[in-house]
């Protein structure tokens, strides 16, 4: 933090205004005129709180898609299809059962499973060969994507929230005062702050698990030098099995949590391969604070973008990926 | 001495001519002679159906996949939004010419408007491969994807010049000299034109020196660089020839169906032309159309042919997925390859079978 600051002092500066900026959008009660200029706060509060939501589901996705990228360089276009296959996988789970939790711990071994296939099958048999398992992953998308439309065809599904997850809860947030004098709290719904807090906590466990673990250990050094650790005698196709699983397993997970605060439907796999492509490029290949970081960014200019420039929304998005790969294309957080 | 050189002018020029012929390796075999000729007289053999639904739309597929083979072939970049300038080229004709969508079209004539969908979309392309070249190798994909798929949700989401998920529609095509040139013949003969001048392109460009070069990029780009070549040049300049040859075969594509929406520029349809170039085989610029041939008689039989074996007609994309997957898994180099393969398989067993009968 501090070296940050002697290296780039005018970067600093400029990002200590933005928060604070941020701090007061969000703490003050606005004055007429700023109302006036961009709408009201309540509309502000939502789309900042579903922005940074949404970014702790593309975390998900994405944090998986980077650890599978930078150990094994393999660039999985299939994630998508996974998070997809998850999503459907804790809905039939929740829907046989009524247990959303069950459907969570199912879809993660499942999809996990289906990754420790997919490694073992078809990736290790074609190891350092970037551009040829790319192809594959490719065609099992095509293939994943046909299978799951047979099997679920083209509706919308949505999972139940659990009954103790329903409904929005008060923030000590002011959005307004009435003219009364009481000021109105912003309401929120629940499930969407638990699942931001779940991303949170995983996310530190991920960070915790690779920077404090041997395992983790392994992990990092193969990021950076695959064939010196493998040479160091570490069993390296196991680590790339757990690594895949785990990966595929996350996926899963973010597809449950997609597909209860959003939807499930074919066309998904692709809307999130696309989002984890983009934080990947914002964040940093490899890295998972750069893909939260990534996520967060994105996540937010696209529930921003949305409410205040509806039509154009999309181009907020790739616009911030132009910008990082014209100033720093190897990615805000990565190391190289 | 003074005789030979003055007699080397004479001799020189039909031999000139016969070599510059020979360097062409198409004119100096029988059989594309025959794939030449049957493609020009391909009108009085195939009806309506045929000519448009199958071999026009080859022809059109086959050169958006062949500016995907030129970058991935001859420049080493495997670019996913090929399919992206061509679309973009098709939304500047329905923008800039006429269409039933009054409020969106410009209503310029085709001369005016044709030529400004290809400036556009090649500066498109040319950006987007600027972009694509801040990273190598790999990266290139995922950000040519990105590219790809932001396109594709900017067109739904975009109403004032994109006409949203509903697209733009009845878009007026060329009729002059008194020719309808969407009218099923003429629209065969000028696909086959385009397909034909872009196939020579990348055939010549290949070996000028600017393709050499840019093969020397592909396999070593530090020694290239340290050679004098501007690398990234090389690259941006092949990313605005191949967006060209795309936006042509885009051209077409808005001409043949008359409408754009963002179905037509989906990541499936992107991806769909990667398939049809690794299919067919990026080493060759024969390869995209052998491919899109493949692709488009599967796309249009696949139905009736699975439901014929008694499975789902629906299945179709299982099976391209499929299909895609064995190729990748077994030939690197495609239906190209199997063919090379099997064919020195055949010359290798001639050879024992001839020489080998000490053998037993």
């Amino acid at each position: 933090m501090i070296r940050f600051i002697e290296r780039h002092p005018a970067w600093a500066l400029i990002l200590l205004i933005a928060v604070a900026v941020l701090l007061w959008l969000i703490l003050a009660v606005w004055p007429p005129g700023l109302e006036e200029a961009i709408g009201r706060k309540r509309v502000f509060l939502n789309a900042l709180f579903n922005g940074i939501t949404l970014g702790s589901l593309y975390f998900l996705v994405a944090s998986g898609f980077t650890l599978i990228f930078g150990l094994m360089r393999n660039v999985n276009l299939a994630h998508g299809s996974l998070y997809l296959f998850g999503g459907y996988i804790g809905y039939a789970i929740s829907a046989w059962t009524g247990s959303w939790i069950l459907g969570f711990i199912i879809a993660f071994f499942g999809v996990a499973l289906v990754g420790i296939v997919l490694q073992i099958a078809v990736f290790r048999r074609m190891e350092g060969q970037d551009l040829r398992q790319t192809m594959v992953t490719i065609g099992l998308s095509i293939v994943f994507a046909d299978l799951m439309l047979w099997a679920f065809g083209g509706d919308f599904y949505q999972i139940q929230t659990p009954s103790w997850l329903v409904g929005p809860i008060e923030l000590p947030l002011v959005t307004a005062i009435k003219s009364s004098g009481e000021a109105v709290y912003l309401r929120y719904p629940l499930v969407r702050l638990v699942i931001l807090v779940a991303a949170i906590v995983i996310g530190i466990a991920m960070w915790l698990a690779l920077n404090r673990t041997r395992v983790g250990m392994m992990v990092r050094a193969g990021v950076d030098d695959r064939d010196m650790l493998a040479a160091t005698g570490v069993p390296i196709q196991l680590v790339f099995v757990a690594v895949f699983a785990l990966g595929a397993g996350l996926a899963g997970i973010a597809g449950v949590v997609g597909g209860t605060f959003q939807s499930l439907s074919p066309g998904e796999d692709t809307r999130f391969l696309l989002a984890s492509l983009v934080v990947v490029i914002v964040g940093g290949m490899g890295s998972i604070p750069g893909a939260a970081l990534g996520a967060v960014i994105i996540g937010l200019a696209e529930q921003l973008g949305s409410v205040y420039i509806p039509t154009y929304a999309i181009v907020v998005t790739f616009l911030i990926m132009v910008l990082v790969l014209a100033l720093r294309p190897q990615g805000l957080l990565a190391r190289r | 001495m003074s005789l030979l050189q003055g007699a080397h002018p004479q001799t020189s020029q039909p031999a000139k001519l016969r070599a510059a012929l020979l360097a062409w390796p198409e004119f100096n075999k029988p059989a594309v002679w025959l794939v030449a000729v049957i493609l020009l007289i391909m009108p009085f053999i195939a009806n309506g159906f045929f000519l448009i639904e199958i071999f026009a739309t080859t022809l059109i597929l086959g050169t958006v996949a062949l500016s995907l083979m030129f970058l991935a072939g001859y420049g080493g970049m495997v670019s996913l939004m090929q399919l992206t300038v061509a679309g973009f080229a098709a939304y500047m004709v329905a923008v800039f010419g006429m269409s039933a969508n009054t409020n969106i079209s410009l209503g310029w004539p085709w001369w005016l408007a044709t030529p400004m969908a290809l400036i556009l979309a090649t500066a498109f392309g040319t950006l987007g491969g600027a972009l694509a070249v801040r990273t190598e190798g790999i990266y290139t994909i995922m950000i040519t994807l990105a590219i790809g798929a932001a396109f594709y949700y900017f067109t739904n989401q975009n109403w004032p010049i994109f006409g949203g998920h509903t697209g733009i529609n009845t878009i007026a095509t060329p009729r002059f000299w008194g020719i309808d040139w969407r009218s099923d013949i003429p629209f065969y003969y000028v696909t086959l034109g385009v397909a034909a001048f872009c196939y020579f392109a990348v055939q010549y460009v290949s070996r000028a020196p600017f393709g050499l070069a840019l093969q020397g990029v592909r396999d070593n780009p530090r020694r290239m660089a340290a050679l004098g070549f501007n690398v990234n040049a090389h690259r941006v300049a092949a990313y605005a020839f191949a967006a060209f040859i795309a936006a042509l075969g885009g051209i077409l594509q808005v001409w043949n169906y008359r409408q754009i929406s963002p179905g037509s520029v989906s990541v499936g349809a992107c991806i769909d032309i990667l398939i049809i170039a690794v299919v067919g085989g990026i080493t060759r610029p024969i390869g995209p159309f052998i491919g899109a041939f493949i692709f488009v008689i599967l796309r249009t039989f696949a139905l009736d042919l699975l439901v014929k074996f008694g499975l789902d007609g629906n299945r179709f994309r299982l099976l391209i997925g499929l299909g895609f997957l064995a190729i990748v898994f077994w030939s690197s180099d495609g239906v190209i390859g199997l063919w090379e393969r099997w064919r020195r398989g055949a010359a290798a067993v001639d050879k024992r079978a001839g020489g080998g009968h000490g053998h037993g």
